[in-house]
């Protein structure tokens, strides 16, 4: 196997990606379609928001209305959010911890299939026969009355594409725990390591109740259970306990990784070491655990009693503290330091004040009692957009331009960059900050349209247009996206010159068998600390060059997530078409049969010669 | 590594699923996988308790007239049997004894096959009386909780076979170790989950 960069056809290179293990090109695939759904999703937004610009409008009508807040709120946590997330994981993390790779590539590979059929399936619904329409929380009461196949493509769709994300996250946490490089204790892992390593323990415990909580929906609308049905002895309100146990993790799942991103950000570009670190360590660990604890505080207005509310209106108000260690300590990163407003940075440092106004929101949410006048209303819709946009989102525009050198050896451009995070942040601020007030005002969440009369038409145009401007931003970024890749101007090694972990001490482009000795971590901030000391060739490294072990590609996890989507269309027409039984039994067998050919065959990868990789520059 | 390097019983080393990297990652992987699997058996194990006995006005059937425990006991001591065999064929790996290991896991998977034959003529005894699966939110929590856990046992069997059959030409190697080892906690795991639901669901059915 030589590893010398060769021109290859467009045939060859799409089966390359096809079957590719490799951390760095799944990553990629992972931003490209997570991108893509967070178009998709912004798309849905905007029809939104143009629907509520005024009173009594009937841009589209109720029922439609009620496909596309569905499908917004799902694509963005479930398609765009989390998978733009696993692939910054993907691309950053094993380079940050000095690995070859993660513990099991062809389990990344299968993760990201699993994703990407999932929300493909979800998406076919708008073409056959409907969306879903019960909202992203999809409430079994609502559910189950809801007529056609909407609710059958999201729980089937979610049951697959959630499967990959549990997969993801196993792998992650191995990765993290037994494959680190010589001298990287965990106290010496970047932010972003430490909070990918908690997210996916998240990840872990929280998927399997919603894989659960789906499985029960799938089983009463497809095939003939009881779960959810009142009238036969069931219980509606088990879904929301099992959808909440998982979904209050799930927003933690997002904006840890978020955290983690801007806490790389500001050290790097305040030159100066994270402020607090190991109370960071610390406060990420106990944000995740408490995010367990909580979940009821969804459920405050479904009658749990004055006890229950009580103790979770406590343990929801206990999560702010170690939340806000973490804004002092970013402060205190800034403070001092000598700054670099970059694009990244302009984020972060839009990030603070934004993410502060939505914590501020959620612990009054926390307060049972005033919960039972905010819940349903646009004052929700407020706070989690606060949080999840203010916080995630601006992380991963952030990660966008500070990890595109990384990932693609290009630029993106600092001036449209700081055109994108102007318009994003003005228009976000826009849209939301006002949607408190509607919330107050009475406006409840999810309504289709207003009076003229109810006296919420100003405010309402006022954040439609905040939308506006926000898509501005995203199409700003796409243009400079398009033209940093037509450029293609290589930014060599250590892009933002002041690098401070691992994987900026990598050659650019970065080899396909990353590092090409394992380095040795001297202390945190590695590079920061090879570069004080004069160290010119990257690292100090472990190990002398040799031979290094690296894994087959493989088509079985296409073809086994390709039984699965099949499957689905079987579950999904069951009691309805003749071929349903016939075609969720064949897409099951090709999936278990492909696993047995995966275990079967012998496939033990092959190795890098030393020979080889000392004649190689780099180069993918 | 040479993954098809030869061992002999004096060059097997003493913890043969965990020398290579694979395999600590395997390990490791499958027990994080099996943390998973607990809660995701605690929301089933939580929605049959919250639906337990509960039907239409009227329904007929209850957990104390329903089950039988003779029955049920014979199923457990089956599996906890198959638990204790497959513990015998882990034994006869760490010593490098092929033959060994495979006959264990051969009477591993008759018995697993045994359970699974009374689970099944169970679940059809109920089918008769009347109790079927969308006959109560009770039927449906009963039936998906332990067919769930009757779904893991056939999965069990599957990939036990499947390594037993793939190796029975080639023998011990760094390669199939974790293989065999995690199938076997993933089996242990089965039984554990099981001894939950002879608790849970059958003994505090009846005498609870
Ligand atoms: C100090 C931190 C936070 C507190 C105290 C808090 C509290 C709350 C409460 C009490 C609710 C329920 C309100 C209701 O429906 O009546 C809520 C809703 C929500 N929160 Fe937070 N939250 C916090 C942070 C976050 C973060 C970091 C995220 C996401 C990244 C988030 C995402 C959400 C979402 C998505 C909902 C609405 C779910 C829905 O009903 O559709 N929150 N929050
Ligand atoms: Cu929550």
């Amino acid at each position: 196997m030589s590893s010398i960069a060769k021109k290859k056809g467009f045939g060859a290179t799409i089966w390359d990606y096809l079957t590719t293990v490799d951390h760095k090109k799944i990553a990629v695939m992972y931003l490209a379609a997570g991108g893509l759904f967070f178009v998709i999703g912004g798309i849905e937004a905007m029809l939104i928001r143009i629907q509520l610009a005024q009173p009594d409008n009937d841009f589209v009508s109720a029922g439609l209305f009620n496909e596309i807040i569905t499908m917004h709120g799902t694509t963005m946590i479930f398609l765009a959010a989390m998978p733009i997330l696993f692939g910054f994981m993907n691309a950053v993390m094993p380079l940050q911890i000095g690995a070859r790779d993660v513990a099991f590539p062809f389990l990344n590979a299968l993760g990201f299939w699993l994703f990407l059929f999932g929300g493909i399936f979800l998406n076919l619904s708008w073409f056959m026969g409907g969306a879903p329409d019960a909202g992203w929380t999809s409430y079994a009461s609502l559910s189950l009355a809801s007529p056609g196949h909407g609710i059958d493509f999201y729980a089937l769709g979610l049951q697959i594409a959630g499967a990959g994300t549990y997969i993801g996250g196993i792998n992650f946490l191995v990765t993290i725990i037994n494959m680190r490089a010589p001298g990287m204790t965990y106290m010496r892992m970047p932010l972003f390591t430490w909070t990918t390593f908690v997210a996916s323990a998240l990840i872990l415990f929280a998927f399997p109740p919603l894989t659960i909580g789906l499985f029960f929906l799938i089983l009463d609308r497809m095939f003939g259970g009881n779960f959810f049905d009142h009238t036969m002895g069931g219980n509606t309100i088990i879904w929301e306990h099992l959808f909440w146990i998982f979904g209050h993790p799930e927003v933690y799942i997002l904006i840890l990784p978020a955290f983690g991103i801007f806490s790389e950000i500001f050290a790097l570009f305040s030159r100066k070491r994270l402020f607090g670190y190991s109370s960071m360590v610390f406060a990420t660990v106990l944000i995740g655990f408490l995010g367990f604890m909580v979940w009821a505080h969804h459920m405050f207005t479904v009658g749990l009693g004055p006890t229950a509310n009580a103790i979770f209106a406590v343990a929801t108000m206990a999560i702010a503290v170690p939340t806000g260690m973490k804004i002092f300590n970013w402060l205190l990163t800034i403070w001092g330091g000598s700054i670099k407003v970059t694009t990244p940075m302009l984020y972060a440092l839009g990030f603070i004040p934004s993410f502060v106004a939505g914590g501020v929101t959620g612990i009054m949410q926390a307060a049972a009692p005033l919960d039972y006048q905010l819940h349903d209303s646009y004052f929700i819709v407020a706070h989690f957009h606060y949080v999840i946009v203010g916080g995630v989102v601006l992380a991963i525009l952030a990660a966008v331009h500070l990890y595109w050198p990384l990932m693609f050896n290009q630029m993106l451009s600092e001036k449209l960059g700081k055109w994108t995070f102007w318009f994003f942040f003005i228009g976000f601020h826009l849209t939301f900050f006002i949607q408190h007030f509607l919330g107050l005002m009475g406006m409840p969440r999810r309504v289709f349209t207003f009076g003229a009369n109810q006296g919420w038409d100003l405010f309402n145009l006022i954040s439609s247009i905040g939308a506006a401007f926000m898509a501005v931003g995203v199409i700003i970024l796409v243009v400079n996206i398009i033209i940093t890749v037509v450029k293609n101007v290589p930014a060599g090694n250590d892009p933002w010159e002041d690098g401070r972990t691992l994987e900026w001490a990598i050659p650019q482009p970065v080899p396909f068998y990353n590092f090409k000795q394992t380095p040795l971590v001297r202390g945190l901030d590695t590079f920061w600390i090879e570069k004080q000391e004069g160290n010119k060739v990257g690292m100090t490294y472990a190990e002398p060059l040799s031979d290094i072990h690296m894994p087959n590609n493989s088509f079985i996890p296409f073809v086994m997530t390709l039984g699965l989507f099949i499957a689905a269309f079987g579950a999904l027409y069951h009691g309805e078409k003749d071929w349903a039984i016939p075609v969720l039994v064949l897409g099951i067998a090709i999936t278990v049969g492909s696993m047995a050919v995966r275990s079967i065959k012998d496939d033990h990868g092959f190795h890098i010669h030393k020979e080889d990789l000392m004649n190689d520059k780099g180069g993918k | 590594m040479d993954f098809n390097k030869k061992y002999t019983p004096q060059t097997w080393p003493d913890h043969p699923e965990q020398v290579t990297l694979e395999g600590k990652n395997k390990f490791l992987g499958f027990w994080l996988f099996l943390g998973g699997e607990t809660v995701l058996f605690a929301s089933l194990f939580a929605t049959y308790l919250a639906l337990k006995n509960k039907g239409p006005s009227g329904m007929e059937f209850s957990t104390d007239t329903l089950f039988e425990l003779p029955l049920v006991f014979i199923m457990t001591m089956i599996l906890l049997t198959s638990s204790l065999t497959s513990v015998y064929a882990m034994y006869h790996m760490k010593n490098h004894n092929f033959r060994g290991m495979q006959t264990w896991l051969a009477i591993t998977v008759l018995l697993g096959f045994a359970f699974l034959g009374l689970e099944i003529y169970e679940f059809n005894h109920y089918v008769h009386l009347g109790f079927t699966y969308g006959q109560s939110a009770f039927s449906s929590s009963f039936f998906t909780l332990v067919g769930t856990h009757g779904l893991h046992v056939v999965i069990g069997l599957g990939w036990i076979i499947l390594l037993m059959l793939r190796n029975a030409k080639r023998g011990f190697s760094l390669y199939n170790a974790p293989k065999y080892y995690t199938a076997s906690l993933y089996w242990h795991f089965i039984d554990v989950v099981w001894v939950f639901i002879f608790t849970v669901v059958y003994l505090m059915g009846v005498v609870g």
